[in-house]
């Protein structure tokens, strides 16, 4: 049956030409039905199918469908479709398209069976993507945009060494479970790591999402980053170096993310921290582990969503989304504002929302490995998470002090794609067992045992008392304009004063250097213009004359050669 | 000739389909005339064209079950006798060219009376048909005079055609006649070539001509022919530094005769190159060799860079297409001259890959054409928004003269890739990707205009009958569906590059 393996990334790839064809308002119509359709095809089809095609004595696994594949294939529809509902209002074609486009390759990677097809949707997210960022049409935009690109293709470039060397080593490029243990795998293994932020590669992510369009951003929260778990997830499961990154990963940003004043930017660091936790369940390897990985992915994207989605709502309706600029908003955002508050408890964990569900999955699976350190990381990070998105974001943006904004509430699409969203995160977190039908392993876990929820809400009540106290005592590190150093000082500042030093003692030659090219070029255009030009030498419509004289000159240089060969 | 693959003259309809080929267009022709209604003769073009194809695909089957089909006309055996000769390599062309005037046929509904005047169009008709049928002609016979007649009536009626565009650009005619100029040269090179093969054998059947060449040794006379057969046929097949009648002939002839010569008249041209190269002259490899690989080799590489880079400094899309059409012609020469499996290959798909995408292109050119009375670049600004289904399906024949993986045009720029890594000669593959940026820089500038340039104004204005309306989206379904399933072109061109490989190799 060919509907049952059809691949679901043509559907969204189908937006191009259609895009060529109709008008923004048909177009947004078409949004949000691809998603949908998708949604419906994912749930329909049989699992462990796949379909091969064969192109160039390379057999390509376009699609390969499991439960791990069924997961992220129906969270990614999912928030394709919120995406796109969110973006109802947005009349520029180019971001409907590369919105469209860049779900669209994510699922197609998450479909891939094997890395050459992988490659192509990695490097595919990457290029869709960065139109999210250009779409603001700033200069600044340009440039994030321009490094953002930069190191997503590097990455691409990098999973591409290790495909073609896996290649040699294996003569495979299945897409399947590596060992640390070649050059080609830990090559693998760094390109998933840039997009999945590992630290010190994770610069690219705090410093282009808050760059991004209001609508752009919640597209781009939700694939790049966990398309790399995926990944990671079905590449490198139970590798033991990944507990230790992911723990990394909940723990720093949560300092940055503090002092940080720009919200979204907030929201960015934070959703590197999640990202620690589904690294740490990845590492830890478990079923039971995976399983956790999966759920969290599943809900964090749905929370995370939510999150910069009020947050860019605030954003649409003021122009800002800089702490120290805003308060207050909850007197005219009310909706806006609970929403907020939905996302900032799933994100916090708070039982009977989706975080609580996922989170304590990852939980106890360190728990059973008895790595008592790592718990303790993340049991602080949680306890972190929730001082700056669960308390900091909503606190400043909707309460605090009265900033004298008064915004109207944000558009209706907007309201209905977070209503949405608030509704799946609290359906997740009451009813556990619908989303852990879909994981990929069997799954006996009851989150809401009396142990769990005391411990949890203890750890909240804590957290929660600390910021009063803190609060209280004026201690709360004060929300100035400010821009903050991270390990980006390194590529921004050091490297470029390095080389510009350095060059410094070879101005001379550089000029002449820069000058010899200046004129090469010249001379280069000049002699083209010449021969090939609108009336050039060869362009030019030449006389018949001229053409019989060619013919003289290919005949005779034929019969010449034929003589002189053949004596 | 006992090769025990090819069947001898028995009397079923079947065995006749090598001679009704060529007749159907040719009989057809003279029709056109007698009813001398213009809507009839289009009716009797259209049913003689459907009618070649047809016959083509049967042809194909044929040559699929049997390997070669030999067909003796009048039942003269064929040393003395013309021999109709149908393998791989000519039964997957003549697909191509009777698929292409089957749907130019059609595309000539919409568009013919707005091209040509009213009281020419029986006769445009007219030669329309011959010139298929001297196209196909010149495909199936294996007679080296007979492909020679064939090339005139292909040729001569050409000409004719060219100059219809007179109707609405004057310079038309002073193409028409440097067309007939070269192509006069040519055929008369040809048929001085084909006169010392005559002088040094005694025979006239190609076949025949191998068998008997190979028994002198080199000799002066051979080498003569071979040139003169080169350049005569490189002229018609517009090889670079020959193709100097092309863009005049592409840009200014009416759009229909465009579609149909950029589509199939060169490409023709090309295979009875091929053919005389590996079919004919295989028995001196060390002949073949030198030409191909220092004057063959680098012309077409010269071709594939100057013709890309003169297509990016013109204003006008016909024009572009006709320069970027020598550029791909380049590319199949550059495939042919590597003499080897894959590079033949190549060759050979990218005849076919190219043809459809050109044919594309210049259908919608053709459309353009017809909505603004001119195709300059200046007047197509903003044209993505006023002829948005038009314009998409230009864009997917551009992609596919870049070589964008998705395309047809991809599949023949891998497999030429695939052939000089084969060859070990990475100056050349760094070549077909640099002159693929050309390629790239070309379209690149049409598709800003079409898409990001302001238009004057906004109003859709699509002058798209039904009937090119279907053409358009037939050609750019086939570009896209040729680049993603290439068991069709790929298998026939490969056995045919087996085939004519074989027979240089065992000469060697």
């Amino acid at each position: 049956m060919f509907l049952n393996i059809f691949p679901i990334f043509l559907l969204f790839f189908l937006m191009l030409p259609l895009s060529l064809i109709f008008s923004w308002k048909t177009l947004r119509i078409l949004l949000l039905a691809i998603p949908i359709l998708g949604f419906l095809q994912i749930l329909s089809m049989d699992l462990n199918t796949s379909y091969v095609i064969n192109l160039m004595n390379l057999e390509l696994q376009l699609v390969r469908f499991d439960k791990l594949t069924r997961v992220f294939g129906l969270i990614f529809c999912l928030a394709a479709f919120l995406g796109n509902l969110y973006a109802w209002h947005v009349k520029d074609k180019i971001q409907q398209v590369a919105a469209i486009m860049y779900s669209g390759s994510a699922i197609g990677a998450v479909f891939a069976g094997d890395f050459v097809t992988l490659f192509f949707f990695w490097e595919g997210t990457a290029i869709a993507s960065v139109f999210l960022i250009w779409a603001r049409r700033t200069p600044a935009a340009y440039h994030t945009g321009m490094r953002y690109l930069l190191i997503q293709i590097i990455s691409g470039l990098i999973l591409l060494m290790g495909t073609v060397l896996h290649y040699k080593y294996t003569g495979s490029i299945e897409f399947s479970k590596l060992e640390l243990d070649s050059l080609a795998s830990w090559l693998i293994f760094i390109s998933f790591g840039i997009k999945c932020a590992f630290p010190f590669l994770h610069n690219w992510l705090q410093d282009s999402y808050p760059a991004a369009t209001v609508t752009g951003t919640v597209i781009l929260s939700a694939f790049t980053t966990k398309l790399a778990v995926y990944a990671l997830a079905r590449a490198f499961p139970g590798t033991e170096i990944l507990i230790y990154i992911g723990a990394a990963m909940t723990l720093f940003p949560i300092f940055f993310a503090e002092i940080e004043n720009d919200l979204r930017r907030v929201l960015a660091y934070s959703l590197n921290n999640q990202l620690g936790f589904m690294v740490v369940g990845i590492g830890i390897g478990t079923e039971m582990a995976l399983n956790g990985t999966a759920a969290h992915a599943f809900a964090h994207i749905l929370y995370k969503a939510l999150l910069f989605m009020s947050v860019g709502a605030v954003l649409f309706r003021t122009g800002t989304s800089k702490a120290s600029e805003l308060g207050g908003l909850y007197r005219t955002m009310p909706i806006t504002a609970t929403f907020c508050l939905v996302g900032a408890a799933s994100i916090s964990a708070f039982p009977l929302f989706s975080g609580f569900v996922t989170k304590s999955l990852i939980l106890d699976a360190v728990a059973y490995k008895h790595y008592q350190l790592i718990w303790f990381i993340l049991i602080f990070a949680s306890a972190g998470v929730l001082s700056h998105s669960g308390i900091k974001v909503p606190f400043f943006a909707f309460f605090s002090h009265d900033s004298g904004l008064r915004p109207k509430e944000a558009p209706f699409h907007m309201l209905m794609a977070m209503g949405l969203t608030s509704a799946l995160c609290i359906i997740i977190g009451i009813t556990p067992g619908l989303l852990y039908e879909y994981l990929p392993f069997e799954v006996s876990y009851k989150p809401y045992s009396t142990y769990h929820v005391i411990n949890q809400l203890q750890l909240l009540c804590f957290a929660i008392l600390s910021f009063i106290i803190i609060k209280w005592l004026n201690l709360l590190p004060q929300e100035i304009r400010s821009i903050n150093i991270d390990f980006d000082i390194i590529y921004r500042k050091v490297i470029p004063d390095f080389f510009k030093h350095m060059l410094g003692k070879f101005e001379v030659i550089i000029k002449i250097i820069s000058v010899v090219k200046l004129t090469l070029i010249e001379i280069i255009i000049s002699l083209l213009d010449k021969f090939i030009g609108s009336d050039g030498r060869i362009s030019r419509i030449w006389s018949t004359g001229n053409m019989v004289l060619w013919i003289a000159i290919v005949l005779s240089l034929i019969l010449v050669l034929n003589y002189s060969t053949n004596i | 000739m006992n090769s025990p693959d090819i069947i001898t003259s028995t009397k079923s309809f079947l065995d006749h389909l090598p001679v009704l080929q060529v007749l159907f267009p040719f009989a057809f022709a003279p029709l056109c005339v007698l009813f001398g209604h213009r809507k009839i003769a289009l009716y009797i073009t259209i049913s003689a064209c459907a009618l070649a194809f047809v016959i083509s695909l049967l042809l194909l089957r044929q040559v699929l079950i049997v390997g070669v089909v030999s067909y003796e006309l009048g039942g003269w055996p064929p040393p003395v006798g013309i021999e109709y000769r149908v393998d791989f390599l000519n039964a997957f062309l003549l697909v191509l060219v009777s698929g292409m005037a089957f749907l130019t046929s059609i595309y000539l509904i919409g568009t013919m009376h707005a091209e040509i005047e009213e009281d020419k169009q029986t006769l445009f008709l007219t030669c329309f048909l011959l010139c298929i049928s001297g196209l196909l002609g010149v495909l199936i016979t294996g007679d080296a005079f007979n492909l020679f007649v064939f090339l005139e009536i292909s040729s001569l009626s050409t000409y004719v055609m060219v100059a219809q565009g007179a109707n609405k650009d004057k310079r038309a005619l002073t193409a028409a006649f440097d067309y007939l100029v070269m192509g006069t040269i040519g055929a008369t090179f040809f048929v001085i070539g084909i006169g010392f093969l005559y002088a040094a054998t005694g025979t006239l059947n190609m076949y025949d001509i191998a068998e008997r060449i190979r028994e002198d040794l080199p000799n002066r006379t051979i080498q003569v022919a071979f040139a003169f057969i080169l350049v005569g046929l490189g002229l018609k097949g517009a090889l670079f530094p020959l193709h100097t009648w092309l863009p005049k002939a592409y840009s200014f002839s009416p759009t229909p005769t465009a579609v149909f010569l950029a589509s199939t008249a060169t490409k023709v041209a090309i295979y009875a190159i091929i053919r005389f190269l590996f079919s004919v002259f295989h028995s001196h490899p060390s002949m073949l060799e030198s030409v191909l690989i220092n004057i063959v080799m680098p012309l077409g590489i010269l071709a594939m860079f100057a013709a890309g880079g003169i297509a990016f400094y013109q204003r006008d899309l016909k024009r572009m297409l006709a320069f970027s059409s020598v550029s791909q012609i380049g590319y199949i020469l550059l495939g042919v001259s590597f003499m080897s499996t894959i590079g033949l290959t190549a060759a050979v798909v990218h005849l076919f890959n190219h043809g459809i995408s050109k044919a594309l292109l210049f259908v919608c050119t053709g459309i353009i054409f017809l909505s603004f009375g001119s195709s300059f670049y200046k007047n197509i600004k903003g044209l993505g928004r006023r002829m948005p289904w038009t314009s998409a399906a230009f864009l997917i024949g551009g992609l596919s003269l870049i070589g964008i993986p998705g395309t047809a045009g991809f599949i023949s720029k891998w497999l030429l890739v695939q052939a000089a890594i084969e060859q070990g000669s990475w100056l050349i593959v760094a070549a077909i990707l640099i002159s693929s940026l050309i390629a790239i820089l070309y379209v690149w500038q049409v598709t800003e205009i079409m898409y990001f340039a302001k238009s004057p104004s906004t109003e859709t204005k699509e002058y798209l009958g039904p009937s090119s309306f279907l053409i358009v989206w037939i050609l750019a379904f086939s570009t896209v569906f040729f680049g993603l399933n290439t068991s069709f072109t790929v298998e026939y061109s490969s056995k045919a590059a087996n085939l004519l490989m074989n027979n240089f190799t065992m000469e060697k």
